[in-house]
């Protein structure tokens, strides 16, 4: 029963939260809501028996992702207005849910027919941390060490992008300075 | 609750982020509909993983959340140059490639 409340509790919370983040126009609304939609998230791994999942989505989401997207949010002139229309909208509904549709076949064809066995039981007794530590260096060892390099690599690549011409910061900068040296830069680059 | 429920719901949240994919012109809000998609995703394991008691699902959500994490440093950085170049983040702008 108490499941079931949280269950529908959680849900609608977490639906609303990301339509409100889809729909708005403003991006600091979209980023707030964003990040108590992902915190909403975490509740159905808790109600799914999944704990460290669960932790790890508040922390990494939460606490890294969303910092990282507040702190990127602080180079952009986030409040603009961004002219959106979208010409042919049916032929792209249309094109991409086919597409998608394919794909979908495409991969569940051949598990469809076969039973589904559990090839890494769950262990009651471990509890979940335990469980998940014990399956993830042993049997997942080489991709959770690629995922590692993959990290790695993200994170110089972020420094690299983004650490260039550091010295100039927009968020102290006044509104009509910063479309000044927009200007300036775009003219800039016409000229060579 | 049934796994059925899940998966209902994980389909409802994929939906709108897919929604906000199609829709949005804004580079950023393209961002954060890729972590709905990505989330809707995490759940639908999650869920999976609980109702045939195999740890699998969870271990997959967590590469999609390593996955998740290095996309959005590698995109933020690279929104960051595209904005500093031209001053715009949206996509239409992007496209120089006109077809």
């Amino acid at each position: 029963m108490f499941e079931i409340v949280a269950f529908i509790i959680f849900s609608v919370l977490t639906i609303s939260m990301f339509s409100i983040t889809v729909l708005t126009n403003n991006a600091l609304y979209a980023l707030s809501s964003l990040a108590a939609g992902m915190i909403f998230i975490s509740a159905f791994f808790f109600l799914l028996n999944a704990d460290f999942l669960g932790a790890v989505q508040i922390v990494v989401y939460t606490g890294a992702v969303m910092s990282l997207y507040a702190f990127g949010m602080m180079f952009f002139d986030s409040l603009a207005e961004v002219k959106e229309k979208t010409k042919n909208p049916r032929l792209v509904f249309l094109l991409s849910g086919m597409l998608s549709l394919i794909v979908v076949i495409v991969f569940i064809a051949p598990i469809i027919g076969q039973d589904v066995e559990a090839n890494y039981p769950v262990h009651p007794e471990y509890g979940n941390s335990v469980d998940v530590g014990l399956v993830l260096f042993t049997k997942y060892l080489v991709p959770f060490e690629v995922a590692a390099i993959m990290l790695l690599v993200a994170m110089i690549g972020g420094i690299v992008l983004a650490g260039k011409k550091m010295n100039e910061s927009y968020s102290e900068m006044k509104e009509d300075e910063i479309d000044e040296k927009i200007k300036l830069d775009a003219s800039k680059k016409d000229d060579k | 609750m049934t796994l059925n429920a899940y998966l209902i719901l994980s389909t409802i949240l994929f939906c709108i982020g897919l929604i906000g994919v199609l829709r949005r012109k804004n580079v950023l809000m393209l961002f954060f509909s890729t972590e709905i998609m990505l989330n809707a995703v995490n759940v639908g394991l999650a869920a999976i993983s609980k109702f045939h008691g195999d740890l699998s699902g969870q271990i997959f959500a967590f590469f999609i959340i390593a996955v998740a994490a290095s996309e959005v440093a590698i995109g933020l950085g690279l929104l960051i140059l595209w904005y500093k170049r031209t001053g715009s983040i949206n996509l239409d702008d992007i496209a120089v490639m006109k077809g």
